[in-house]
């Protein structure tokens, strides 16, 4: 909700949470709190002996300041939703794990991992700090599952815990390559060490004997990397195939059967030591460069969807009785009981209470609706004053917003473009490939035994293992600088297809503007101290977001009567304060000219009947946002979709240039179809969006950027995730996408270099196994080098 | 040259050794958090603390408060 940002008169930070506090009243000993909630933290742990918690670090906790309702995990006690909950149960203990968003610091550690001295029960926790869950294990004689909750959330680490959690498990992260590099890594380097003798053999230093028991045992060693870490790309490349797709690991899992196969009749015929040494070092390398590729940030989440949003259980009245009921059970004409701050989590009826709806994540309005009894209100909408009840007409998943994620251009399997290294590998196949054909007719022609080693061994050279090496590990380097930048991409296919876009689309609220702050100002004849008061106290018998931003603005005065206050729906309000009749609303309703155009919402002053001024409520468009959008408008083209009114669109357009097209009062599907045609005139589309009304747009975009003010909060399903601080530098970070594309080719380039070299000999036929094991190596390392220092020098600060 | 064979054998045994090792601590989960333990050997177990901090005269005895208002 909009509030206006009120600079505090005292410095004094929050003894809690840090933040500074509103006034110096709410004391404890020396320490001051910028709420109650924040004291009542630290009485708590105080109570407990726990106040190591404030040493370890400063300032660790939470603002209290939005309390938490009594009973909102009255659901944990429902036995139906705790069995979907909870990991393990036998007769003395239960084991859960909570997501607690909250956890960022070793205070947080150790506070929670001291949970048993608050709740006696709890016989341990255990916190995974980069998933940020905390593992429970209690005895549920002696303690209840909503009692731990509870206390989790009287000390400021609330769990959370949505829908998603009733659907599916947390998918575990991928242990298998890890396991597969271990074994390359150990087989491949005894093989080496093995291999040395064999090497140095021309000089007289080892015995036949021995060079014969080394080779048996290198390929012994070799057959687990075959048969077992190299699976991947094997994999991999029959997958590619099968879809009639030529990928970059078909050629290299040739290479890896035909330095196998060949290794293989080497030792068997006794011929020589075999490429085993080579074989192994390719695999183990190119796992460490997927493994590299593949690290994923543990703490987001990308395929969040509406579940992650909704919370798992609402207040469902029965005969006047509150009954927690998890959300999939809820019926149609059930009356559901919605409190202050809460979801509405399903299409209903208003049957009760005065609804102020913020549908600022759904549908991208900034200001919040008012519904009067018997209107229908959507789900996804935020509840701001009070409780409501509503009668449902749709169940969950059949809601107007849930409803989006059933369309189907979201359901299509994403066809997505093939990156550019798989064209390059194609190109350098087929190369590869007719050089062996010439290797293999020139020496049919002068010296037929050396056909099999000379096309054999420019087979082994052709392995493109050398441009895979060098893709997977700039996109490992360049995904870090990336998240050092606080943008998390999905994965490295969208470095590649971020690199290459072409078209812009924003949406603005939440994206552009901030999503708190709002500016309020005052235009016209300067107005008395009194009268503001006056003004202010008016405002303040109304719960209209805009008369609470003025009331603050102006101040109140709580001893100032106000007779006659009425309030026309969505007009204005007047009364009397004092002996002054005051009107405050729109242009029609005071009966002013509305000549003048504004970006933002106004609202005009009357005051005995004499106009006296506006105020002006603007919504505050991030720092830096406007040098951006005229930087962006020179390379790219710009788009603007909004679900707000079109008010502020004169001020957009001179900013954003005058080709850039503006697209107001848009719904989510609009969204979605607007980023559909703008694919289908050939554009490569980013979209750039906060909200869940952004969610299709943002999936079907060809790649979808989410904002977040901090990491904790939920954000809809994406292929980046970028914080909100960081919008401002988007261009430098496209431009680092654009370097990966570069440093791919820089380094191909000098791996082909090697690969001369190597098919200089390996035509000959004289390919020796030394020769393979120095050039292998060399060029692996210095790529991965090379790599690692081009991609920090060209995207260096 | 039979010493030599002893020895391979035994650095393969030592290697595999390290291998299993390596693949217990993956299964053992202790890669994937690497903030917690390295914060938690520091966190001193003190005991639990039992009388009041606040040095007023408090009668109560189970009050461990810096702050108690009683007595």
């Amino acid at each position: 909700m909009a509030t206006i940002a009120v600079i505090p008169d005292t410095k004094l930070q929050c003894a809690h949470c840090g933040e500074d506090c509103p006034d110096n009243k709410i004391v404890l000993e020396n320490n001051h709190f910028c709420c109650e909630g924040c004291k009542l933290v630290y009485e708590i742990l105080n109570e407990n002996g726990l106040c190591d918690y404030y040493t370890l670090n400063e300032n660790p906790g939470q603002s209290q300041r939005i309390t938490v309702r009594k009973d909102k995990f009255a659901f944990l006690d429902d036995k139906k939703i705790q069995q979907q909950l909870i990991q393990f149960q036998d007769d003395n203990q239960t084991h859960i794990t909570f997501y607690i968003p909250h956890i960022h610091c070793s205070s947080c550690l150790w506070l929670l991992e001291n949970l048993h001295r608050l709740d006696a029960g709890v016989q341990r926790v255990t916190v995974n700090f980069t998933r940020k869950e905390a593992l429970v294990i209690f005895r549920q004689q002696e303690t209840s599952l909503r009692h731990i909750a509870e206390t989790l959330t009287s000390i400021g680490y609330e769990p959370y815990i949505s829908l998603q959690d009733l659907r599916q498990k947390k998918p575990r992260i991928q242990r298998d390559l890890v396991y597969r590099l271990g074994v390359a890594g150990f087989c491949f380097g005894n093989i080496m060490l093995l291999s040395f003798p064999e090497y140095f053999s021309n000089y007289g230093y080892s015995d036949e004997k021995m060079n014969h028991l080394f080779r048996w045992l290198n390929l012994s060693l070799s057959l687990p990397v075959f048969f077992y870490s190299a699976q991947v790309f094997f994999r991999s490349a029959w997958g590619g195939l099968k879809t009639g797709f030529l990928n970059i690991d078909v050629p290299i899992v040739l290479a890896i059967i035909v330095t196998f196969i060949r290794s293989l009749t080497d030792v068997f015929s006794e011929q020589g030591a075999g490429y085993f040494d080579s074989m192994t070092g390719i695999v183990f390398f190119m796992l460490v460069g997927r493994i590299l590729q593949d690290k994923t940030y543990q703490g987001l989440s990308f395929d969040r969807d509406y579940t992650a949003y909704f919370p798992i259980a609402v207040s469902v009245l029965k005969n006047g009785q509150e009954v927690p009921t998890a959300l999939p059970d809820i019926r149609n004409n059930d009356t559901l009981l919605i409190h202050n701050q809460e979801l509405i989590p399903a299409d209903g009826i208003l049957v009760k209470g005065n609804a102020i709806i913020d549908y600022s994540f759904v549908t991208g309005e900034a200001v919040p609706v008012h519904k009067a009894t018997g209107e229908i209100v959507y789900a996804g909408g935020k509840q701001l004053e009070g409780n409501i009840e509503i009668l449902t007409i749709k169940e969950v998943a059949q809601s107007y917003l849930t409803s989006l994620w059933n369309r189907e251009e979201l359901r299509a399997p994403e066809n997505k473009q093939v990156s550019f290294i798989h064209m390059l590998s194609r190109y350098f196949t087929w190369v590869v490939l007719s050089i062996a054909v010439i290797a293999a007719t020139y020496w049919w022609a002068h010296d037929p035994s050396r056909i099999w080693p000379a096309v054999t061994a420019v087979l082994i050279i052709a392995c493109p293992c050398a441009l895979l090496l060098a893709a997977s590990f700039t996109n490992g380097h360049i995904l870090r600088i990336l998240s050092r930048r606080h943008l998390y991409l999905r994965n490295a296919d969208a470095i590649e297809r971020l690199a290459t876009i072409d078209h812009i689309v924003f949406d603005k609220t939440g994206t552009l503007t901030g999503k708190a702050e709002a500016t309020i100002s005052y235009e016209g004849p300067i107005l008395t101290p009194e009268k503001l008061m006056a003004i202010g106290t008016l405002a303040a018998q109304s719960n209209h977001p805009l008369s609470k931003m003025i009331s603050s603005f102006c101040g109140k005065d709580e001893r100032l009567p106000v007779r006659n206050f009425r309030s026309i729906e969505a007009k204005g309000i007047s009364g009397w304060i004092e002996y002054n009749f005051i009107q405050l609303g729109s242009a029609a309703f005071i009966g002013a000219e509305n000549n003048t155009s504004t970006d933002g919402s106004t609202v005009y002053i009357k005051i005995d009947g004499h106009q006296a001024g506006r105020f002006i409520i603007r919504h505050q468009y991030r720092s830096g946002i406007q040098s951006l959008l005229q930087q962006l408008q020179h390379q790219y083209s710009l788009s603007l979709l909004s679900g707000d009114n079109d008010a502020e669109s004169a001020y957009l357009q001179k900013i954003m240039g005058p080709s850039a097209s503006l697209h107001f009062a848009q719904k989510p599907a609009d969204k979605l179809n607007y980023v559909v045609s703008l694919q289908q005139q050939g554009h490569r589309v980013l979209m750039i969006g906060d909200g869940l009304n952004d969610a299709g747009a943002l999936k079907q975009s060809d790649i979808g950027i989410s904002l977040t003010e901090n990491s904790n909060n939920f954000t809809p399903a994406s292929d980046g995730i970028l914080e909100a601080a960081e919008l401002i530098r988007l261009p430098r970070l496209i431009n680092t996408c654009r370097n990966n594309r570069r440093i791919i080719i820089i380094t191909f380039i000098i791996s082909l270099l090697y690969n001369f070299i190597g098919l200089f000999f390996a035509v000959q036929g004289s390919f020796s196994p030394l020769t393979a094991a120095i050039l292998m190596p060399a060029s692996s390392i210095s790529i991965v080098l090379l790599t690692y220092g081009l991609s920090e020098w060209m995207n260096r600060s | 040259m039979s010493v030599i064979i002893i020895l391979l054998g035994a650095s393969l045994l030592v290697a595999i050794f390290f291998l299993a090792a390596f693949i217990w601590s993956v299964r053992n989960g202790q890669f994937e958090d690497n903030f917690s333990p390295a914060h938690r050997v520091l966190f001193e177990t003190k005991p639990a603390e039992t009388t009041c901090k606040s040095g007023n005269a408090c009668t109560n005895t189970n009050c461990k408060s810096r702050i108690c208002q009683h007595n």
